[in-house]
């Protein structure tokens, strides 16, 4: 990302917190002891207009969490939003309504994120008639049109056909048409292709690397597959069990990663040539559960490098280098 | 690869599946002829409904009802899979070729303890076996697997997702098979621990001597893994040839294409090169290339003849472009 400082930031998360009660037994409820999973602790970050930031990290790393809390899915714990720099989370549904049409979503599995009842025409042009953005008859219009810059071509073919008619690939392109009709300028993609096949995959991610020039939009882009967010992400932030890590630029992360975790993450990218033989260093077990972390740094039990100081004390997230934030004793 | 010459231990011929539904006929394998050498890892790639699956399935003839083998052999070491009877079927399971799918948690039981898990798959073959016996084999090969014994008592629920891959594939191994079939072993799992399992399931190829069938679309575990590679489209082999091959100088467009659009995080790649379209329906009879209406090379032959699958020194491809010789 160049000029950081000239481009207007879209999004600020600042201090973000999310924590879900955990359903306990019946002796925690006579106790009143209630346990929370950590799914959200302590996030900022901020997206410049125009922007991709990736967010990537195992499952259970409150990746999505942390997306559904930018565009108010869930309330946040505590810990606010701006959006233009207005605070959203101080927003009346009535309010937030109006923005939801700028703010969007598009989810992993694109088959379930359809009604199988709705064509294809229908669902697209369900956010507008929520919204009450124009006639029947220009909806119309507006869902043929994005509907051939996602190239579900030819439109008015495809328009009336439904979910089980479509091929995955369609499906995608459908669910991407369906959060861009209402001319968002923030997009949240949550884990967008990691159940298609690789060619479709390809294609998706072509795909939404031209409607973000073409359409002037902001992405926050979750993934788990570093290889994908290499290729269409500016900025990359790593998660680990609800917080930041590390974040930097695409290069400066794959060129020079701090954080331990960052590395062993990429160190676990199969490479898909056979000539390529990895000396991984990985590290031990799995991600623990986010209802009990492991204190200090939560990553301290699976870390190579860790010393008594790390179970101690949390590592702030702080500039190692311009631009480049990490959150380890090390640094 | 070792020795070319000796007998396959695995040889499937002429090999097609069909699954009859109300529309027509599901050609999910058609005409499959491949032969997987003693100690070697062949890899199965292709997009989903290639009939990479059903090939597998097939292996230990476990394709789910209606699917039924229309014609072709399946030779393992000599003997003819599809002309078993259900109890040398059920003999030769486990115990000669054994299966790791995708999903762990579905493949074992919630109610069972890992050690009567092993103790079921031990004594449904030897039943003669003690508890003792079967439980100290269980342990002998958590200890290969880098899982400690005390996880005998535990059951599914309380094992993570990464290690009850683990405790599947040493279900798989407890009886020693020959052949170890993989469908998507790791496709569950998140990188590390998938990064993790593939170092083990290398590891344990050579342990255990095994055979090995992984049948993927993550590509980058194929190429870790596997010596030859079949790349599937349309329920045929489009391509076969040596991982070196497949991944340097691909023959086929299919596999050209497949290898042009995985990213790669080792390279700077500016572009992906997708492959538009999406794979046939298998519905009814193929009389032209299945690749064909996706193929940046397509001829007219293409779209009237299907190529059929020649051998262009060892390495074998079914395309019209080199029909004059590669």
């Amino acid at each position: 990302m160049k000029g950081e400082c000239e481009m207007a930031t879209l999004i600020r998360a600042e201090h973000l917190v999310k924590n879900f009660p955990v359903k306990g037994t019946i002796l925690d409820s006579l106790t009143r002891r209630r346990s929370f999973v950590h799914a959200v602790d302590d996030v900022s970050f901020e997206i410049a207009e125009g922007e991709v930031l990736g967010l990537a990290g195992e499952s259970g790393s409150g990746k999505s969490t942390t997306g559904r809390l930018l565009i108010r899915l869930i309330e946040p714990s505590s810990g606010r939003v701006d959006y233009r720099g207005a605070d959203i989370t101080t927003y009346s549904t009535r309010e937030f309504e109006a923005l939801r049409a700028k703010m969007q979503i598009v989810f992993q599995d694109p088959v379930s994120s359809l009604s199988p009842r709705m064509s294809v025409g229908e669902a697209i042009g369900h956010p507008l008639q929520i919204h009450r953005m124009g006639s029947a008859r220009e909806r119309r219009g507006v869902v043929l049109e994005i509907m051939t810059k996602v190239g579900l071509t030819p439109a008015e073919y495809l328009y009336r056909k439904y979910p089980h008619q479509l091929s995955g690939g369609q499906s995608q392109r459908v669910v991407l048409a369906r959060a861009l009709v209402t001319q968002p300028d923030f997009l949240v993609a949550d884990e967008p292709i990691a159940m298609a096949d690789v060619s479709v995959r390809a294609l998706i991610m072509q795909l939404m690397r031209d409607l973000k020039e073409e359409m002037g939009l902001t992405y926050l882009f979750i993934t788990h597959d570093l290889a994908t967010a290499k290729y269409l992400c500016d900025r990359i932030a790593i998660m680990y069990l609800g917080r930041i890590v590390e974040l930097t630029t695409r290069d400066e992360l794959f060129s020079r990663p701090h954080h331990p975790y960052t590395k062993a993450l990429l160190d676990a990218v199969p490479i898909p040539d056979p000539r390529v033989k990895k000396n991984k260093e990985l590290p031990a077990g799995e991600i623990p559960s986010a209802i009990n972390p492991p204190s200090g740094c939560h990553f301290h039990p699976r870390c190579r490098f860790a010393m008594p100081a790390c179970s101690a004390a949390r590592p702030p997230l702080k500039e190692i280098s311009p631009g480049h934030f990490s959150a380890c004793i090390l640094d | 690869m070792s020795n070319v010459v000796q007998d396959p231990i695995l040889d499937i011929q002429n090999l097609s599946i069909a699954y009859p539904i109300s529309i027509g006929t599901v050609r999910a394998v058609t005409d499959v002829s491949v032969s997987v050498q003693k100690g070697e890892v062949l890899g199965v790639v292709g997009e989903s409904g290639c009939g990479k699956s059903t090939l597998g399935l097939s292996i230990l003839k476990l394709m789910k009802p209606p699917g039924r083998i229309t014609s072709g052999r399946i030779l393992y070491k000599g003997n003819d899979i599809i002309d078993m009877n259900d109890r040398e079927l059920l003999a030769m399971r486990g115990r000669n070729i054994a299966m790791i799918f995708q999903n762990p948690l579905t493949s074992l039981d919630p109610l069972m303890s890992v050690e009567r898990h092993f103790i079921e798959t031990i004594t449904v073959h030897e039943p003669e076996t003690s508890v003792a016996e079967c439980i100290r084999r269980a342990e002998k090969i958590l200890s290969d697997l880098g899982i400690e014994a005390r996880r005998l008592k535990e059951y599914p629920h309380q094992l993570s997702g990464g290690m009850r891959q683990r405790i599947m594939i040493g279900l798989a191994l407890v009886l020693h098979p020959d052949i170890l079939l993989a469908d998507e072993p790791t496709t569950a799992l998140d990188v590390i621990v998938e990064a993790g399992f593939t170092d083990l399931l290398i590891k344990l190829h050579k342990l255990y001597e095994l055979t090995v069938i992984l049948i993927s679309h993550n590509l980058g575990l194929v190429a870790q893994m596997a010596d030859r590679i079949a790349v599937m489209y349309g329920g045929r082999i489009a391509e076969l040839a040596t991982v070196e091959e497949i991944f340097t100088r691909p023959l086929h467009p299919y596999t050209q294409g497949l290898m042009n659009c995985v990213p790669n995080i080792l390279l700077d790649q500016k572009e992906l090169n997708a492959m538009p379209g999406s794979p046939p329906g298998l519905v009814g009879e193929q009389n032209s290339c299945p690749f064909a209406p996706r193929c940046p090379k397509a001829m007219d032959i293409c779209r009237s003849k299907l190529p059929p699958l020649k051998e262009y020194d060892g390495r074998q491809a079914a395309c019209w472009l080199y029909e004059g010789g590669v």
